[in-house]
């Protein structure tokens, strides 16, 4: 299939001043300034293919915005290559971003201070719309977010929610067969949030529209994303699907063993899981190890079963994982242990 | 080309919806206007002319060198700034547009709507309380409408340079009302060039702020006689492509470490 977004080694560095502490030190900054370099997204690679939808996730400041800001041809990389949509988005930009579609979350693109309607009129001539192509996709848009009683009122006296999906609506006016999504969820209630999932299931079945999502809410991702990638730090920490990160983390239920010798290793530990899907993470103490195991009767007794009959334990409980749990799990540990 | 209609439709729209200010500039250019007018008036005092321009056509100056400047006046720099510090160029980055001339457009639209509904019945109105001299012959009306849109290109360049350079000096709200200061006092809206001392006139023509309001205040009161008219324009042409160079070098500099404030 083809390949809509192609990333490698991309590489974003921000240079962040840093003021001297004093009287003297202020007048020291007045000459040269001192400056930390900070990767804001360290080398990643990774591709998107046509029709996808990805959830490209992370804690706050992962570098998530900044890699979004580069894909759409906003940031110039400081190294590494792009390619979206067989352009180049920062060379190419004009002819690039006709083929786009973004929403920032956090930042109007409509018109403050005139009627969405006046917004849509002058996006349609911007890129273009022909009136029938406009009236059959929008009317459709329009009905399916339901923003119909919105459209002649100024953007600055809606709701956050009406507002978003103004938003939303603007941004597929063109029918882009890219969609970038930088938080679109964010601050709406829960029929808000189902209304804009549903659409860009629509969107994508309809139009195979692709689309790359951040979010901090999980549950966006679980009902619309088949693939995460994670970010830390600016690296990519894991990339696949949304599901073998269940059950590599454990689907559902989390074996926390007490051992009585504290000297047991990771190494003595894993022939117990042999041939399961399963893995160990070490718990808060020495002698607490966890084992991540599908939520399967007889998995869980057969790996209770083993690790008894071979360790002496102390305690033992079983907890239930939810996909928040493995992701904070994740942004605590790192992928490695897994 | 339609995209760049359709914002000066737009802007005109957002004008509408604030008219306030509209009202309240309205004040503002017929008290400066009426000051001027009286102060000139006394200046003048029983002198036939001064610097070769009567006081006739001294307030006709003053009166039509207010209302072009409602015509190209815009502050256009200032949101260029603001834009700049909320970190909303971004979005501006991923629409298919010229974002300058984008700019430059909604100016325009700002520039038709202040002239249509501020400057014409302004106008009337001061024609109507200050005797104003106007030209009967129609090429004069031309050459001042040509006039007129440079002065509104050279005005609206240096908006967008004063604009870009906060992209370098991250705070630039002094140099913006710096700037501001130095086009009324150096464009000839206050004052006349030809009232400069001489050594001032010469180092002002070096410079691009008498195509400003200058020279479409003497065409309109035909204080420039047939080949310093032609001269004129000429200069202001030639200083609307000499500005483009700055304005286009900044701005690909911007871009290429464009830094975006903000999540
Ligand atoms: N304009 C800037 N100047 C300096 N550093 C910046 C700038 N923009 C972002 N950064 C830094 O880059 C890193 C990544 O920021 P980014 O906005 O990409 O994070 P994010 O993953 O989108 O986070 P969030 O979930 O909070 O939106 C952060 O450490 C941030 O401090
Ligand atoms: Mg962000």
């Amino acid at each position: 299939m083809e390949k809509i977004i192609e990333v490698k080694e991309l590489r974003k560095e921000f240079k962040s001043h840093s003021s001297r502490s004093g009287l003297k030190g202020a007048f020291r900054d007045l000459l040269t300034r001192n400056y930390k370099v900070i990767p804001a997204v360290n080398d990643i690679s990774f591709s998107v293919k046509r029709g996808e939808m990805v959830g490209y996730i992370g804690e706050n400041g992962a570098g998530k915005s900044t890699s979004i800001k580069m894909l759409t041809g906003i940031l110039t990389p400081t190294s590494g290559a792009v390619r979206v949509n067989g352009m180049d988005p920062h060379k190419e930009r004009e002819q690039f971003v006709r083929s786009i579609g973004v929403v920032f979350g956090q930042r109007s693109q409509l018109w403050w201070d005139i009627a969405v309607q006046e917004s849509f009129r002058l996006l349609k001539k911007v890129y273009n719309v022909p009136d029938e192509v406009y009236h059959d996709h929008m009317s459709h848009v329009i009905d399916s977010l339901d923003i119909g009683p919105l459209l002649d009122k100024p953007v600055r006296k809606l709701s956050l929610g009406q507002r978003m999906r103004c938003e939303l609506a603007a941004a597929l006016l063109h029918n882009p067969p890219l969609l970038f999504l930088d938080e679109p969820t964010i601050g709406l209630d829960v029929l808000v949030k189902l209304k804009i999932r549903e659409f860009l299931k629509e969107m994508n079945a309809r139009y195979n529209t692709t689309i790359l999502l951040t979010t901090h809410d999980l549950s966006d991702i679980e009902a619309l994303c088949e693939r995460v990638v994670m970010l830390d730090e600016g690296k990519i920490i894991y990339d696949g699907g949304l599901s073998s990160l269940r059950s590599n983390w454990g689907e559902g239920k989390q074996i926390e063993f007490q051992f009585a010798d504290t000297a047991v290793t990771k190494e003595t530990l894993q022939p117990l899981l042999a041939e399961m899907e399963a893995a160990w993470t070490p718990g808060g103490r020495p002698n607490v190890w966890i084992a991540n195991v599908l939520n399967e009767e007889q998995v869980i007794s057969e790996v209770i079963g083993r690790v008894v009959a071979a360790h002496k334990i102390t305690d033992l409980k079983v907890h239930e994982i939810s996909i928040e749990d493995i992701i904070r799990n994740i942004y605590e540990e790192g992928v490695k242990n897994g | 080309m339609g995209k760049y209609i359709e914002m000066i439709r737009i802007r005109f729209l957002m004008m509408l919806a604030y008219r306030t200010n509209y009202y309240s500039g309205i004040l503002i250019y017929s008290i400066n206007i009426g000051a001027y007018y009286f102060l000139w008036n006394a200046i003048y005092g029983d002198k036939g002319s001064i610097e070769g321009m009567s006081a006739l056509q001294m307030t006709s100056y003053i009166a039509i060198a207010w209302m072009a400047r409602a015509f190209y006046f815009n502050n256009i720099d200032r949101e260029i700034a603001q834009e700049i510090k909320e970190g909303k160029v971004a979005v501006e980055l991923i629409r298919p547009y010229n974002y300058l001339l984008m700019k430059t457009m909604q100016g325009l639209g700002e520039g038709i709507f202040r002239l249509s509904f501020f400057s014409f019945p302004g106008m009337v109105i001061v024609a109507l309380i200050f005797p104003i001299a106007f030209s009967a012959d129609p090429v004069t009306w031309l050459l001042f409408a040509v006039a007129l849109v440079f002065s509104f290109l050279i005005n609206m360049q240096i908006n967008l340079l004063t604009g870009i350079l906060t992209f370098f000096f991250y705070n630039n709200t002094g140099l913006i009302r710096a700037k501001r200061v130095i086009i009324d006092l150096f464009s000839g809206l206050l004052l006349p060039i030809s009232f400069f001392p001489g050594w001032a006139q010469q180092i002002m023509n070096f410079l691009p702020f008498q195509g400003i309001s200058y020279v479409p205040s003497m065409i309109f009161t035909e204080s420039f006689s047939g080949s310093e008219v032609i001269h004129a324009v000429l200069l202001q042409i030639v200083w609307v492509f000499i500005l483009v160079l700055p304005i286009q070098t900044l701005w690909l500099i911007a871009r290429k470490q464009l830094v975006v404030q903000g999540g």
